[in-house]
């Protein structure tokens, strides 16, 4: 049977005993997409009554958690089911995941439909899986005092075990399915007092490891399906470059290989295996159709951005009522200019997808971010409607926003379609780097000002860049007007949150024909580093302390101001450094946690910069893993001091100069900072952890850097050249 | 047909003895814990074991792999019980996951020659490998936590 | 790289040997100065003089023999550190690779771990031949930051070059070891030393012939 009741306004529990006496929970919550958040844009209702997230417990006690978010590394396949064993009651060890098939039901309820991104997997789904868990306890114990004859509220539980203490009676939970199933779930459950919490808030060991440290675990890369074919595709180099004449003589004469299939920017080779399709496409010969820009260049790209910091009005995304008064009156003003590059994801996992297209339908298998999307954009490729189209969600080999494209989805349904049989492709790391969606390059004009005094009386920041949504918009439905703000361009720039005196942050978008997209932090990953920067050169300029100065100016924003007192505590700051170290910090609040970072630093005699030491802390509100949010917060850090110190993607002739690692760097083991990460305890709302992470670490680099040698470095990467000793 | 042998099981495969043994490994043999991450010996997640010895897969030949014994991460243990799976595990060291068989076949070697490994050890030992997520410092942890436990098992 | 069948892998000395087969240029000294000062412990045996004595001659081949001791095919495996470097601008190598004792690299990063017995088609692919190293530990035979002076008394010394007593002996190696004749043939992507192969040789034989003198 199935009951259902309402848990708040639009949410909503089922209750299904199915096939071998498992009881499942079924939770529908509310949404609204972030398409119509940002630009008014309503997309479809969810359809009322399904469920979005199953809770199963079986007989024996086990509890599955189905997961609708894409494990790429940040720990969401344990940090769910830690919510739901929180409020239900059980003990952990009893508890596994489950990765959900592509479903409504599972949509994030930021987003209206299945995203994994913009760190908001436990923002979005702490309160409902609670609530589900709560009603699904109440409903547990209510069977248990209807069969013993005594009142619900006398009961108590524990580790998936009713209780009655008067009587010393006790029911596991698995023999209390069916008696369950056929109660009407509580419309407003009690939940756990947090000052019970025995799992949220608690170091938990993650679900997924054991099966990534055997070999066991599957992502896009390791899928078998009987009868599958494997592909690699020489694609295009060219920017909106186009396949000219081919000759496919060579590569079709090679073993194994079985087709040879044309796509507009790309020839696929299919074969028995990878090998075989990759000595395939070695034997290829391809003219390309150069694309619509043949000489678009890095260098063209910078005087494009610079030229329209100087002379393009641009939109504005925030100002105050007197700039120009300000400026005119400031004792001294301060000037930069800020760049930073493209930069690649850069996944372990090199783009993968693996499809299986049929007459009428599809299935095909992948590490993706967007399950929902995927199913609409594997149907419209294939000819075959999207529900029917079965998507199965493997481990992702790292995410950060890259598997959020359709690319890769599209190429391997196009070539199983043209085949006819199921296909993995499987990119190279060559093709992932020169066929990303980059991170924006941004150029900053930058100029702020101080009184007589040192205050600060006016910021004024310009950013250059492309649009991501631009690009990203036309998938949603929607056009991106050139009258329009696109805020993933420069946020964290616009909602800066330092006093600073009258203010202006413009926006002059730029559309370069480079793909950008979302890249780990979006918009803050280059937002922090110039603001941060710069705020550090205001400081130095109005002959203050770095922090003091950050904190004079944060009397409204107590996260900030505590975030960075934890961090600059916990690492010294003020205490001496031995001599040619230097101490750099910096803040960024994103995704609604609040990220201070300290870095200590070196550079030697030819400029290359050491990293020694950094501190974290974060405060991200109600921590669910804090295990998880120590290893986002390194992880994230990591992911942006590589960016700083190495990453740059350039630009000539219209393709990308970089190829692999030995031209794209990476952070080693023999590069690694000791870290430390510190948790501001708080019962905010929660923050992201994925992302907030990132932001800070280049500008509390490049601050050090100052503090170490006095040289202010505004572009990246940090290039030793500028460093050396003359 | 070329004779090749993993974790002590015998195959015949048919593929080109100049096929590098990442993927005979993961096609023909069908052991897919050893990751494909670069093709050019630059970021280490197909890092095996031939006799004994740490080999990025992805640029070695087939040939090479030719009466010896290539060890995989499927052939480290039964069931996860090597000190370093267990480190790995205790720690909670892996993120995304996908470099950790390439991390922990190095770390089999750096323990076999190296019974307490220094920082210095560690690092000139694994910095062959490439852990885009950051998990540096933890392997560090696991690292010395598996030599504390007895190291190779 | 394979006409060079007679390769044997019997001590790692020989490899200090492969040092001679590669400097710069005379005069040339690398910049940030010298890093080691070889022990001029040289012995020059004068039966083996085939003519005349002829400082001179010896000096100016040595000086153009040197260039391929300099270049970056041979240097790279040379350095002062203990850490290769790579590429023709001698960058310390990717993944922190190290020296270990015997010049082979150390745990899970031996040279073995990546080179092959050959080279591999493609740039960017490690190169290879059989028992690719640096010299050991205890005899380094640095070939960066030396002056082509300085790298000559130091094949000449018998304490560094392996125990090789002779000049002659000293360069016999660089006939026979596929080390050395790999510069020559690097693979794809890499620059070769600026004279040839045949061209060395002839003025390692010259230097040999002339009495074997060092530059200063």
């Amino acid at each position: 049977m199935t009951a259902k009741t309402e848990l708040d306004r639009r949410s909503f529990l089922k209750a299904t005993l199915v096939a071998g006496g498992s009881l499942v929970f079924g939770l529908h919550l509310p949404s609204k997409s972030r398409a119509e958040e940002r630009f008014g844009i309503a997309e479809p209702a969810v359809a009322a009554f399904q469920p979005n997230a199953f809770i199963k417990i079986a007989p024996d006690g086990k509890v599955t958690v189905t997961v609708g978010q894409s494990e790429m590394g940040q720990g969401v396949l344990t940090s769910l089911p830690m919510i739901v064993a929180e409020d239900l009651d059980v003990d952990f060890a009893n508890v596994m995941y489950e990765q959900a098939p592509a479903d409504k039901a599972f949509a994030n309820p930021m987003m209206g439909t299945m995203v994994t991104g913009g760190s908001s997997s436990v923002k979005m789904f702490f309160a409902p899986l609670r609530k589900a868990s709560a009603a699904a306890r109440e409903m547990l114990v209510a069977a248990a005092a209807q069969q013993w004859g005594v009142p619900a509220e006398s009961c108590r539980v524990a580790k998936g075990e009713v209780f009655h203490p008067t009587s010393r009676r006790a029911a596991k939970y698995g023999t209390l399915l069916d008696a369950a199933s056929k109660l009407t779930p509580p419309a407003e459950p009690k939940l756990k007092d947090a000052k019970d919490f025995k799992i949220i808030g608690k170091p938990m060991k993650r679900l997924d490891t054991p099966a990534k440290v055997n070999g066991t675990g599957i992502f896009a890369i390791d899928v078998k399906v009987p009868g599958m074919l494997t592909a690699s595709i020489l694609r295009c180099p060219y920017m909106g470059g186009k396949v000219g004449r081919v000759d496919e003589a060579e590569a079709k004469a090679v073993k194994g290989v079985r087709a040879v299939v044309t796509l507009g920017d790309g020839v696929g080779i299919v074969a028995d295996n990878y090998w075989s399709a990759k000595k395939g496409r070695d034997a290829l010969t391809v003219e390309w159709d150069k694309g619509p820009n043949p000489n678009l260049s890095s260098d063209g790209i910078y005087k494009m951005f610079a030229d329209g910091a100087n002379n393009d009005k641009g939109l504005v995304a925030k100002k105050t009522d007197d700039l120009a008064g300000a400026k005119s009156k400031a004792a001294k003003t301060v000037e930069a200019v800020y760049w930073s590059p493209f930069l690649a994801h850069a996944t372990m996992e090199p783009m993968t997808f693996v499809a299986d297209v049929r007459k009428d339908s599809a299935e095909v298998w992948g590490g993706v971010q967007a399950q929902m999307m995927v199913a609409q954009v594997v149907g419209k490729t294939a000819g075959v409607p999207a529900d029917k189209v079965k998507v199965n969600t493997t481990l992702l080999g790292g995410g950060f926003g890259r598997r959020f494209e359709m690319d890769y989805v599209i190429d391997g349904t196009l070539l199983s379609k043209a085949v006819g049989k199921p296909v993995k492709v499987i990119w190279t790391r060559e093709d992932d780097m020169q066929g990303d969606q980059y991170r924006p390059a941004t150029y900053n004009k930058m100029s702020a000002g101080l009184d007589a005094s040192g205050n600060p009386v006016f910021w004024h920041h310009r950013v250059v860049n492309d649009a991501i949504m631009a690009r990203l918009g036309p998938g949603f439905g929607f056009e991106l007007k050139p009258d329009q703000l696109d805020d993933s361009a420069f946020e964290g720039a616009h909602n800066l949150p330092y006093d600073l005196g009258q203010m202006q942050i413009d926006w002059v978008r730029k559309d370069t024909g480079v793909p950008v997209g979302f890249w780990r932090s979006v918009g803050s990953s280059h937002t922090a580093f110039s603001t941060e920067c710069f705020v550090d050169e205001l400081a130095h300029a109005a002959g203050k302390d770095p922090l003091a100065f950050r904190l004079a100016t944060l009397a409204k924003h107590p996260r900030h101001a505590g975030a960075l007192k934890l961090a600059a505590e916990k690492a010294g700051w003020g205490k001496p450094l031995p001599k040619g170290m230097g101490r750099g910090i910096a803040v960024h609040e994103s995704f609604g946690s609040y990220v201070a970072q300290v870095a200590e630093v070196s550079v030697d005699n030819d400029g290359h910069v050491r990293v020694h030491r950094v501190v974290i802390a974060c405060d991200c509100g109600q921590v669910v893993n804090p295990d998880t949010v120590a290893a986002q917060m390194e992880g994230g850090m990591v992911y942006g001091l590589t960016a700083a110190l190495y990453g740059e993607i350039t630009l000539k002739d219209n393709r990308v100069e970089q190829r692999n690692f030995y031209d794209y760097k990476m952070l080693r083991m023999n590069e690694m900072p000791k870290c430390e990460v510190h948790i501001v305890p708080s019962n905010e709302k929660h923050g992201g952890v994925g992302e907030p992470g990132t932001p800070p670490i280049a500008p509390a680099v490049v601050n050090a850097i100052f503090a170490a040698t006095g040289k202010r470095i505004r572009s990246l990467p940090i290039r030793p050249e500028e460093l050396k000793q003359a | 047909m070329t004779r090749l042998s993993v974790n002590r099981k015998a195959y015949e495969v048919e593929a080109d003895p100049n096929t590098p043994l990442l993927w005979v490994i993961r096609d023909d043999c069908g052991l897919t814990g050893t990751k494909f991450g670069c093709g050019v010996a630059q970021c280490g997640s197909c890092t095996v074991h031939l006799d004994g010895e740490a080999r990025r897969s992805c640029v070695t030949p087939l040939k090479a792999a030719v009466g010896k014994e290539v060890t995989t991460i499927e052939g480290l243990s039964p069931d996860s019980t090597h000190a370093l799976q267990k480190a790995w595990i205790e720690v909670d060291v892996p993120q995304c996951g996908y470099c950790q068989s390439g991390q922990i076949m190095s770390a089999v070697i750096l323990l076999k020659e190296n019974k307490k490994p220094t920082d210095a050890d560690i690092d000139a030992a694994m910095s062959g490998i490439v852990c885009r997520c950051g998990t540096y410092n933890r392997i560090r942890d696991a690292i010395k936590k598996a030599a504390m436990n007895g190291g190779a098992k | 790289m394979k006409r060079n069948s007679t390769f044997s892998n019997r001590n790692a000395l020989k490899l200090a040997l492969i040092a001679i087969a590669c400097f710069a240029l005379a005069g040339f000294a690398w910049k940030g100065g010298v890093t080691i000062e070889p022990v001029d412990g040289s012995v020059v045996n004068e039966q083996t003089i085939e003519t005349a004595p002829n400082p001179a001659a010896a000096m100016a081949a040595f000086n153009e023999a040197a260039k391929v001791f300099f270049s970056a095919r041979c240097a790279n495996c040379h350095p002062a550190s203990d850490v290769p470097t790579q590429g023709d601008n001698f960058t310390p190598h990717a993944q922190g690779v190290t020296r270990g004792k015997e010049g082979k690299g150390v745990y899970g990063m031996k040279c073995n771990t990546c080179h092959q017995d050959q080279n591999l088609e493609g740039d960017h692919m490690p190169p290879g031949v059989p028992n690719w190293h640096m010299p050991p530990a205890d005899q380094k035979m640095v070939f960066q930051g030396l002056t082509a002076g300085q790298l000559c008394r130091q094949l000449k010394n018998p304490k560094m070059n392996g125990g090789r007593k002779t000049p002659k002996e000293a360069i016999h190696h660089l006939e026979e070891d596929p080390l050395v004749t790999w510069a020559w043939t690097p693979g794809d992507g890499r620059s070769v030393p600026p004279i040839s192969y045949e061209e060395f040789m002839k003025q390692m034989n010259a230097w040999v012939a002339n009495g074997a003198a060092c530059p200063e």
